[in-house]
């Protein structure tokens, strides 16, 4: 059964430098949480703390309600899935998978019978008896967690551990992750900087910068609704403007902005007089109709690549700047010329204002 | 293309040149263990004999000599590839200041002539420990840059060492005693072994620092060392001979060693060059 | 220092940082910094009865030294060496670099396994019965001798042994392999593709040599130099096999000192034969511009 992870007040300094500062989470038992991030932003210093590997600075991490400080890995109830896997090369898989029983003077019996259990659970048949070097990216992968599995950990952490496959395997092992992880019920904590991987297969997300934690929400809320300028720009594509909010309405603002004035929802509330930025997602801009009123924009077609579900349009606008959307192919799109003169909408609802952060917009 | 194929002529005649100047005066030694002629020469030949192989056998300071060239080259065996691995874990495992400085004392007894590591350790045995010059003061003064070379040896392996198997380990809940028996050590076995060969046959080979520490005892090369010097006998030659059959044997199944681990480690973990077994 | 303490003992453990400081203890304090120093007390000692030892004549003085700076005869001695154990080195050099280049990025397959056996063998023969080939060869009826008189090129033998010659040629063949693997390590770290491009450039191969393969093993050829020359100057079996009774080598110096009993002198002169060796490494460090840590890896 899975355990709760609780992140209190933890900051790692090396040095001057702080890899981490100030977090707070709190993942739920059984959970399948993420933190996403660049790379470079603290991720794998904090699984590395809570695997063990390393002691905070300040602050205190809690398992299943049990202060960790002083604990080595080898005693803590987590076990880590490595960015490179770092399978025991010169053990057959069998091994590799008994590894952490053997260590734990488990009896041969017990040993083999829950490494079958566990071969199977990854669906390893009739690898069992060869060296980790012959087996594809693939299998290595469900070495690593079957390996991780054997110990009955609370919490398991995996650092990347899908960034050395393809696509096509990627895809297919993501939704084996997830199942997994559903079947056994331990607590995962994945990290990544791939957001579509983060997105996928997370119960939640956290959003981390540098060394911070910007937002932590389900995956959809993280999307829609970022809270802060990071968020926006790191997850997901976005059209990002920056204006002067010149008018408060109700939960909306109108910014003026070098490409005209829009409205859009302004969650943190800024006042007026401030400069903030606009985002808009690709997917939530349409061809205005001639009715259209509000937020509309003028621009010049750029290019036009179509993806059969839908197509990407880069546009210029008057200022030069790109603008892209992304039409359904629902059949009521005309069909673009590329330097076509056309105007764009967006709903108010659809677009938000968010202060400048402090966190270059990557 | 002509212009390439005096090139690769010249290179060829280069290398038979070279090869002979390395090879022609071991062949020369060869011969003459079988000339029935009491001087060491090819000429006169006097016919073929084995005589000098059984004149050797006859040698009693021979077989003392080998008898302590075995008891040393073992001893240095065990006191100096510990002592390597010590080393080597200090230099890859941990990260301090000093380093580079520590490494260089650690390194220094192998830029040392070997007369000094000799003298030096005779003098310290004999004045401040009351041990006179002996076999024990020859293993002593052989280990301290023997140990340096097992510690170079193993520290080639140790620094390609994937320290996250390590974590792995811990992770899964391993002692560090554990950790090191099932993990650390089958990683470098493979470098204790080489490095255990170099010892032994380093310290086998030694004249110079030998020659100062050990006092009145003889090892072998100090035994041939003193025969060559007074009365030179073709027995020397069928001596010399064993002991290139011997190190043909060892160099054959060395390379042969090598090359399998070389295939093996072509799918994960690349081979200590040769040079690196062989000295530096 | 905290931090450092328990990164040690996290990766360690209490173990391992014990066994590390007990043998490299051991072998820093006991057995190379002790001895050295206990080598240059002597050295600063006068050789003294057994009675006077410990009395008020047991200072430290440059007596010994002073006898070395002043004795002609072991001045020109130690000289000799030095230019010796140089054109080894020097020769040594020029023989072995053609030789590491062509094994390491010339050559390939089967036969790279070959000339690698080759040179191993000679390396791993005791290097006494390497220099106990030389003299047969070069005794007064040796090889060399009876070939050169078989095609009339001389009429009577000639003492090959007089001179300094025959040690000087014993040395190059004894410790011309320790030039090579040196070298040979380095240049095949070198990217084969930079040889390529610089042919495909037209650089003429003495000039891919000095531009590209020689900065490329500058460590290599420090070593090897570095490693060469103190083997040459530290010889003692060299002069004791080939040299002549009349022409005394340095190390045949010390050890006659030794023999005769005066310790004292025999470190003081050590110690001068260590201090040469120091200043040729530093000067090959400083020449090459590489770090002691490049020196030997």
């Amino acid at each position: 059964m899975g355990q709760d992870v609780e992140l209190l007040d933890v900051s790692m300094r090396f040095g001057e430098v702080y890899a981490a500062r100030d977090i707070n989470v709190h993942i739920q038992a059984g959970e399948f949480f993420s933190f996403l991030g660049p790379s470079g932003c603290g991720k794998t210093t904090l699984l590395r703390l809570i695997s063990g590997f390393m002691d905070p600075s300040e602050g205190q991490i809690k398992i299943g309600g049990k202060d960790m400080r002083g604990i080595g890995s080898n005693n803590r109830p987590t076990a880590m899935i490595f960015q490179n896997l770092a399978l025991f090369p010169l053990m057959t898989v069998e091994e590799n998978i008994g590894f952490g029983l053997e260590v734990r003077h488990v009896s041969k019996a017990k040993r083999t019978k829950k490494v079958e259990e566990l071969i199977e659970l990854v669906d390893l048949y009739g690898t069992g008896g060869r060296m980790v070097s012959e087996l594809s990216g693939g299998q290595k992968q469900r070495v690593a967690i079957a390996r991780a599995l054997a110990v009955n950990p609370a919490v398991l952490l995996l650092d990347e551990p899908l960034s050395a496959l393809d696509l096509r395997l990627r895809n297919h092992m993501r939704a084996e992750l997830r199942n997994i992880q559903r079947r056994t019920d331990v607590t995962f904590i994945y990290i990544t900087h791939d957001q579509t991987e983060a997105l996928t297969m997370s119960d939640r997300v956290g959003v981390m910068s540098i060394g911070k934690v910007e937002q932590v929400a389900e995956p959809d809320v993280i999307y829609n609704t970022p809270k802060t300028a990071f968020v926006a720009s790191f997850v997901g594509e976005t059209n990002i403007i920056q204006g002067d909010i010149i008018r408060i309405d109700g939960d909306y603002a109108l910014l003026k902005t070098a490409w005209g004035s829009f409205f859009c929802k302004n969650p943190q509330h800024i006042t007026k007089g401030e400069t903030a930025t606009i985002f808009i997602r690709p997917e939530t801009v349409f061809l205005a109709e001639e009715s259209t009123a509000e937020n509309v924009l003028a621009c010049r077609t750029k290019t036009i690549s179509f993806e059969g579900a839908y197509a990407v349009v880069t546009l210029t606008t008057e200022q030069d700047q790109l603008f892209t959307m992304r039409l359904n192919n629902d059949g009521s799109v005309p069909k673009l010329q590329e330097g076509e003169q056309i105007k764009v909408r967006f709903s108010r609802k659809n677009a938000f204002v968010l202060k400048n952060g402090g966190t270059p917009i990557a | 293309m002509k212009s390439k194929s005096i090139f690769k002529f010249m290179i060829g005649l280069y290398l038979v040149l070279f090869f002979a100047y390395m090879f022609l005066p071991l062949i020369f030694m060869t011969i003459i263990a079988f000339n029935a002629n009491d001087i060491p020469q090819i000429t006169p030949w006097k016919g073929f004999t084995l005589m000098w192989f059984g004149e050797l056998a006859k040698d009693d300071q021979m077989w003392s000599a080998l008898w302590n060239s075995f008891i040393v080259a073992f001893s240095v065996v065990a006191i100096s590839v510990p002592i390597g691995l010590g080393g080597a874990l200090l230099l890859t495992r941990l990260q301090f200041k000093a380093r580079n400085f520590v490494y260089g004392v650690l390194v220094s007894p192998i830029l040392t002539p070997g007369i000094i590591l000799g003298i030096s350790t005779f003098l310290f045995w004999d004045s401040y420990m009351d041990i006179p010059g002996g076999l024990w003061t020859a293993i002593i003064g052989q280990s301290t840059f023997i140990s340096s070379y097992c510690m170079l040896l193993i520290m080639s392996r140790a620094q390609r060492f994937d320290l996250t198997q390590e974590e792995a380990a811990f992770d899964l809940g391993a002692t560090h005693r554990q950790v090191f028996w099932k993990i650390t050590l089958p990683f470098l076995k493979p470098a204790l072994i080489s490095s255990m060969a170099l010892a032994f046959m380093q310290s086998f080979d030694n004249y110079n620092t030998t020659l100062f520490a050990i006092g009145v005892e003889q090892t072998l090369p100090i035994y041939i060392g003193t025969k060559l010097r007074s009365f030179i006998s073709p027995a020397m030659n069928a001596l010399a001979v064993i002991f290139i059959i011997l190190t043909v044997f060892g160099a054959i199944a060395y390379e042969y060693r090598r090359r399998r681990e070389m295939i093996k480690a072509a799918v994960k973990i690349p081979p200590e060059p040769a040079a690196q077994v062989l000295g530096m | 220092m905290r931090d450092f303490w328990n990164t040690a003992l996290r990766d360690l453990g209490k173990i391992g940082i014990a066994y590390i400081s007990v043998t490299v203890g051991v072998w820093v304090v006991f057995m190379i910094i002790i001895p050295q120093l206990i080598m240059f007390d002597y050295s600063l000692r006068p050789m003294l009865p057994l009675r006077e030892l410990g009395g008020p004549k047991d200072v430290w003085t440059l007596k010994n030294y002073l006898v070395f700076f002043t004795n002609r005869l072991h001045m020109a001695i130690f000289f000799k060496t030095i230019w010796s154990s140089l054109i080894v080195t020097l020769v040594a050099l020029s023989i072995c670099y053609p030789i590491a280049f062509y094994l390491a990025k010339v050559a390939r397959g089967a036969k790279v396994g070959l000339l690698m056996l080759g040179l191993i063998i000679p390396y791993w023969i005791n290097e006494l019965l390497r220099l106990f080939a030389w003299q047969i060869i070069l005794a007064d009826m040796g090889i060399l001798n009876q070939l050169l008189i078989f095609l009339g090129i001389i009429a009577d033998p000639i003492n090959f042994r007089m001179g300094n010659g025959a040690v000087i040629l014993g040395m190059t063949y004894a410790y011309i392999l320790f030039m090579v693997f040196p070298i040979y390590n380095v240049m095949e770290s070198l990217d084969k593709n930079q040889l390529d491009a610089a042919r495909d450039l037209g650089a003429s191969w003495p000039r891919i040599h000095y531009k590209i393969v020689m900065p490329h093993a500058k460590p290599g050829i420090a070593v090897g130099c570095t490693m060469t020359f103190m083997l040459a100057a530290g010889t003692v079996a060299a002069p004791q096999l080939l040299g002549s009774p009349s022409s005394f080598w340095f190390t045949q110096v010390i050890n006659t000192n030794f023999e005769c009993a005066n310790w004292n002198l025999g470190a003081a002169y050590a110690t001068v034969l260590m201090l040469l060796c120091v200043v040729f490494m530093f000067m090959m460090l400083k020449l090459f511009k590489v770090g002691l840590k490049e020196l030997t890896q």
